[in-house]
């Protein structure tokens, strides 16, 4: 049954509704695949019990006629959604030990539907990182590699469990978050669909929580309209998540009309970085007349704060990830290290519990929100954020989307950049400024660098309207055509 | 802004997180780079400009005032590194 796991969420929706072949079969097709991806590094945690019960459970409504939209539908889930009765561990040391008595409303939305649960993925520990390699359970190894090199490659951060297992066909689909790239920035590096919905859209109710103004949740798939049977899923309000917003979430994949006419296209000046490789302005030229080959009209547009948006966002979330992560104090859940004394027992837990990046990152943020540099820090660079924010709202007034690529590089080597933090920052440039502003933003693989690799293009929409997002997203897939997939030198 | 291991230590000391006689060492300058490289923020002309307070603009919805959840003690202290009697334990704070 090796094919079934070659098939997109459309095709096998449609294979399920026919009968061609059953949940259950679908799901063990993954469950082998997966066994046999052991050196991608992928999965945390494998739950095929609880697969097998859904995917039985699946064909059964099936039979009965009842199936919901995403019925017998197998889906990774990044280890960061909080799920029942399944460990849930942020890739971190300090939550080992924690089972979730409830299920994060995300989640809770996709079983409803019908999807079918695989297991739980790799990501940077709390979503931290654009590498994968600061998890407390090993890096994810790209499913990519450079053509004629063994170098193990990062298939990007911090969801990069989520995007190499559906670049390797371990799953069809998986649940992600995005922080400052966190979806977009694995997909272009690993030839995959990340789609980060507009803030609000989601529930970010039972994920674990990193910066609470920017986190948001949203999908990997492998083709755009998966991105938006998936998304119109998981999106909706939620009265447990106040800042989910209420209003309609629409047919997304209605919008896929396959063309581009009427439509106006902004290319910002300002992400066209320095030292960017020309591959990258190759492939944003190549967007660019993919879209105009569409019926779109191209705009030049200006938005002169993009580069601020990385230094704001390296103070904005780590001050909240420093009072969001203040909760792991060995006392409700998760690791402990005993001692003596209260405050020793929370310092040592906490640095035991807490690699090295995570520390970083607490510390930096403890830093800016302590008195006396709170105004200086925290409080510059909320009004940098509001001046990044009425940069796009001035852009929207003239454009329908925005055609950027979504990172300034191909995938890089395992350890290339694990010691210098601003280097592997510089990674998220051209990601960050859509969670400042709280904007959508998709990436589809829009081509391959001298070595093969798979680069990115990035579409960014209007705040809630994803559907006309992914309607420009869909038309440069069809432009580009059939993506490859990677050799399998992984499996066993 | 370049900072000092005192300053480093007073930091984690209020983060609540150890720091070791090398660690501290290291923080100090991966602190100070990642603190200088903010600092560019002081380019930007910010006089008049409201702080953001939220991405997108919604009013919180209202809900009546009426309990909801709870009575689930079983179930928060189910993941409790140490647990008796229906509370938390914790090491003595009190002589």
């Amino acid at each position: 049954m090796a094919t079934l796991t070659g098939l997109t969420v459309a095709e096998a929706r449609e294979g399920l509704a026919c009968g061609e072949f059953s949940a259950r079969e679908l799901t063990e097709a993954h469950l082998a695949r997966i066994e046999a991806a052991g050196a991608l590094n992928a999965f945390i945690r494998v739950t095929p019990e609880r697969a097998l019960a859904m995917a039985d459970a699946s064909d059964a409504r099936l039979a009965r006629g009842e199936g919901g939209a995403l019925e017998g539908i197998p889906v990774a889930v990044k280890d960061i959604f909080c799920t029942d009765g399944t460990p849930t561990t942020a890739a971190s040391h300090i939550l080992e030990g924690f089972t979730p008595g409830y299920e994060s409303t995300v989640t809770a939305n996709l079983w409803a539907a019908g999807a079918v649960m695989l297991g739980k993925v790799n990501n940077d520990e709390f979503a931290m990182g654009s590498s994968n390699e600061n998890s407390h359970f090993g890096p994810v190894v790209n499913p990519w590699r450079r053509g004629g090199d063994d170098t193990p490659l990062v298939p990007g951060g911090s969801s990069g469990g989520s995007a190499a297992a559906v670049a390797a066909m371990l799953a069809p689909a998986a649940t992600a978050t995005d922080t400052g790239g966190s979806i977009r920035q694995p997909a272009a590096l690993t030839g995959t669909v990340g789609l980060k919905p507009t803030y609000g859209r989601c529930s970010r109710w039972g994920i674990v929580a990193f910066a609470s103004s920017l986190d948001q949740a949203g999908p990997v798939t492998r083709t755009v309209r998966d991105a938006a049977i998936m998304l119109k899923q998981m999106a909706g309000h939620d009265a447990k998540d106040t800042t989910s917003v209420d209003r309609p979430v629409p047919d997304y994949e209605a919008a896929l009309t396959g063309d581009m006419t009427g439509l106006r296209v902004g290319i910002p000046a300002e992400y066209r970085v320095d030292g960017m490789p020309d591959e990258i302005e190759k492939l944003w030229r190549q967007g660019i007349e993919w879209a105009k080959a569409a019926g779109a009209e191209i705009v030049d547009v200006s938005l002169p704060h993009t580069r601020y948006a990385l230094p704001a966002y390296y103070i904005v979330a780590p001050a909240e990830a420093s009072s969001n992560l203040a909760r792991y104090d060995g006392v409700r859940y998760g690791l402990r290290v005993a001692k003596p004394d209260l405050i020793d027992m929370y310092e040592a837990t906490r640095a035991e519990g807490f690699g090295a990046e995570v520390r970083r990152r607490v510390l930096i943020g403890t830093y800016v929100l302590s008195a006396g540099y709170y105004d200086a820090y925290y409080l510059k660079a909320q009004k940098v954020r509001t001046l990044i924010l009425q940069d796009f709202n001035a852009a929207f007034e003239k454009v329908d989307v925005l055609l950027t690529p979504t990172t300034p590089n191909a995938a890089f080597a395992i350890g290339e950049k694990i010691d210098d933090p601003l280097a592997m920052y510089l990674n998220d440039i051209l990601t960050v400024p859509v969670n400042m502003a709280g904007l959508p933003g998709i990436s589809v693989p829009g081509g391959r660098d001298a070595d093969g690799l798979p680069l990115g293009l990035q579409v960014i929409g209007k705040p809630f309207d994803e559907a006309t997002m992914l309607r420009a997203a869909h038309v440069l897939e069809e432009a580009r055509g059939e993506f490859p997939r990677p050799e399998e030198w992984w499996v066993q | 802004m370049q900072v000092d291991e005192a300053t480093v230590r007073r930091i984690a000391r209020l983060a609540r997180i150890r720091v070791g006689d090398n660690e501290a060492r290291s923080l100090v300058s991966e602190l100070s780079s990642i603190l200088t490289w903010v600092e560019q923020l002081g380019e930007v002309d910010t006089d008049g400009v409201e702080p953001m307070t939220s991405v997108v603009e919604a009013r919180i919805k209202m809900r009546d005032d009426v309990v909801t959840d709870g009575g689930d003690r079983e179930r928060i202290l189910a993941n409790a590194p140490r647990a008796e009697d229906g509370y938390f334990v914790v090491p003595k704070v009190v002589e």
